[in-house]
């Protein structure tokens, strides 16, 4: 018998089969709009740059391919844990009847959070499909990215799906959109470096989830070193799944079984 | 049709002869608001058994709790002889559930949300291929198996929420409300269902604040309000103990009911006057009505019927059933 938390994948995945086709297109437009936008438009105009070095002798192309790849695991992250979620717990409930049988909340917290997983692994290697076709960076390397980039977007998943589990109103979903992905996505090293911030910004950018996601993506992608040692950014990265992983179990039980 | 179980399969844990659940003195708070104070009940094998009350009585808390998804405040609770607290899953397994709420996967296919209920209680795709079928055509919904649920109508999605309850093939039937919302055609078809599982031996527990549908399903039933159990027994000795065979009710036109009250005031060993009518309980309903007439007292109509639930719940609270 399947574990009970693969159960929650399974039925989740069961679900997907409905949707994917609008998903996998989301999935592969994205990065093309963004790296012929950015990578290659933007590019033409950032090559001739005085400030060229900051980019350390990588094509913009090359640069902001990685970040955009920790990016959109992020923003895969984000939506898997904040709509969906409500929806299993107050819009359709469809989470009050996994409750009903003998799945417990932990394994549908499990459960959900490595399907999120799951998607995030899926969205990431999309992007690094589109990265081989852009021939952004040797094949092998792209697919290096992908593993900094799941954990960037279980980094998100864990502490977004706890958010979602512990507000009452799902107005302030476009809250956490506006004021926490978007800037992130902006100023978390995705474009630039963040060195090139201001210097009072500079210790914000080093906060966020999304920079140490971002590095360490970078790394594996462009074989850089990371400004801070790898290990760091994997802790804080863990640190922030198992402190979400704890938050949302608790939001879960207080919403799905008072 | 739902498949044979083994008989033998379910009476391993319990203790206590044939209770199913049993509940001292159960409790559930919300904060400071009690909403279940201190019950007792005791629901048996094979029986159906009511929790008749109005909205906010404390019907739905009480259903949870035997659910095992929501944690008992106070008192003692036993499913199949386990604890909620500390064998939730294990009591889940046995049990088949219908909540008020739907809880179906509009997304989904009539048979798909079925099939992953199913897998949530680890039963193999093989095997629930063809007990998802058969479910289906107990509840008639097998020409529908390949429709979105967003598509079928209220009563529909009620008999689908029955199916997939029994897709664990549960020892005991939960129905929180099964048919509010419904129009009366969808509500006959769904007791119809719920008459057949009781005949095939299922427990039930059914909450209704539908005094009739507690009279035509329940074997015994519990009488709640205001968080507190206010009368128990089957409905015949319910409405013998607290009511009397007859009542007649008796409209009259706006502002002469209290004026016809004092003259009719002695005619039923208890009259009730409730704001848009007044109620005689009597032994002899046509007698009592020809007393009325006698006195030269005109309502505008009459009724004469036989005592509900209803009037067991009057009796008891001061209050009617649904507002």
């Amino acid at each position: 018998m399947l574990p009970v938390p693969l159960r929650v994948v399974e039925a989740n995945a069961r679900a997907y089969r409905r949707t994917w086709k609008g998903s996998a297109v989301t999935s592969f437009l994205g990065p093309i709009l963004f790296l012929a936008a950015m990578g290659l438009g933007l590019g033409t105009l950032v090559h001739h740059s005085t400030r060229i070095e900051a980019l350390s002798g990588f094509s913009y192309l090359a640069f902001i391919a990685p970040g955009l790849m920790a990016a959109t695991a992020m923003q895969t992250a984000a939506v898997e844990g904040t709509w969906p979620v409500m929806a299993g717990m107050k819009w359709i409930k469809t989470f009050h009847a996994a409750l009903a049988t003998p799945v417990e909340v932990s394994d549908l917290v499990l459960g959900y959070l490595l399907w999120v997983g799951i998607r995030v692994l899926m969205a990431a290697t999309a992007f690094a499909i589109v990265m081989m076709l852009f021939r952004a960076v040797p094949v092998i390397d792209g697919l290096a990215g992908v593993g900094p980039a799941v954990l960037t977007g279980m980094a998100f998943a864990a502490p977004i799906v706890a958010f979602t589990s512990w507000i009452d109103r799902e107005t302030k979903l476009s809250t956490l959109f506006r004021f926490g992905i978007m800037p992130m996505f902006l100023f978390s090293g995705t474009f630039f470096p963040v060195d090139q911030l201001p210097g009072w910004l500079q210790p914000v950018a080093y906060a966020t989830p999304l920079w140490h996601g971002v590095e360490l993506t970078r790394a594996a992608v462009l074989h850089v070193p990371e400004q801070v040692s790898a290990p760091i950014h994997v802790a804080y990265l863990v640190a922030l799944i198992v402190v979400g992983y704890a938050i949302a179990l608790k939001g879960f039980e207080r919403k799905l079984q008072p | 049709m739902q498949p044979a179980r083994d008989p033998h399969l379910s009476t391993s844990t319990e203790t206590g002869g044939d209770a199913l659940v049993s509940a001292r003195g159960l409790t559930k708070r919300f904060g400071d608001f009690v909403a279940v104070d201190n019950i007792d009940f005791e629901i048996h094998r094979r029986e159906a058994f009511g929790f008749l009350g109005p909205n906010g009585a404390g019907k739905t808390s009480t259903m949870r709790m035997i659910a095992a998804v929501s944690p008992v405040t106070s008192g003692e609770l036993r499913v199949f002889g386990c604890d909620p607290g500390a064998d939730g899953a294990a009591i889940r397994t046995r049990l088949g559930v219908v909540p008020q709420d739907d809880t179906l996967d509009l997304e989904l296919t009539v048979f798909e949300n079925v099939y992953i209920y199913g897998r949530y209680f680890g039963l193999s795709g093989e095997t629930l291929r063809a007990r998802v079928k058969e479910l289906l055509e107990f509840v008639q919904l097998h020409e529908r198996k390949d429709s979105k649920v967003e598509s079928l109508s209220g009563g529909m999605k009620r008999r689908l929420t029955i199916a997939r309850a029994l897709v664990s093939e549960p020892d005991l039937l939960i129905l929180d409300e099964p048919t509010t919302g419904l129009d009366p055609q969808a509500r006959h078809a769904l007791w119809d269902r719920l008459y057949r599982l009781k005949q095939q031996g299922t427990t039930l527990i059914i909450t209704t604040h539908y005094m009739d549908e507690a009279e035509q399903l329940c074997d015994r039933l519990v009488v709640m309000d205001r968080a507190t159990i206010v009368a128990e027994g089957s409905p015949l000795e319910l409405i013998s103990k607290y009511s009397t065979r007859e009542v007649v009710e008796l409209r009259f036109p706006i502002g002469e009911q209290e004026k016809a009250l004092e003259r009719i005031q002695d005619i039923a060993s208890r009259v009730e006057a409730l704001p848009d009518r007044v109620l005689l309980y009597t032994e002899d309903g046509d007698s009592a009505l020809a007393e009325v007439t006698q006195r030269d007292v005109a309502p505008e109509t009459t009724v004469v019927r036989r005592s509900t639930l209803e009037d067991v719940f009057l009796h008891q609270t001061g209050r009617t059933l649904v507002d």
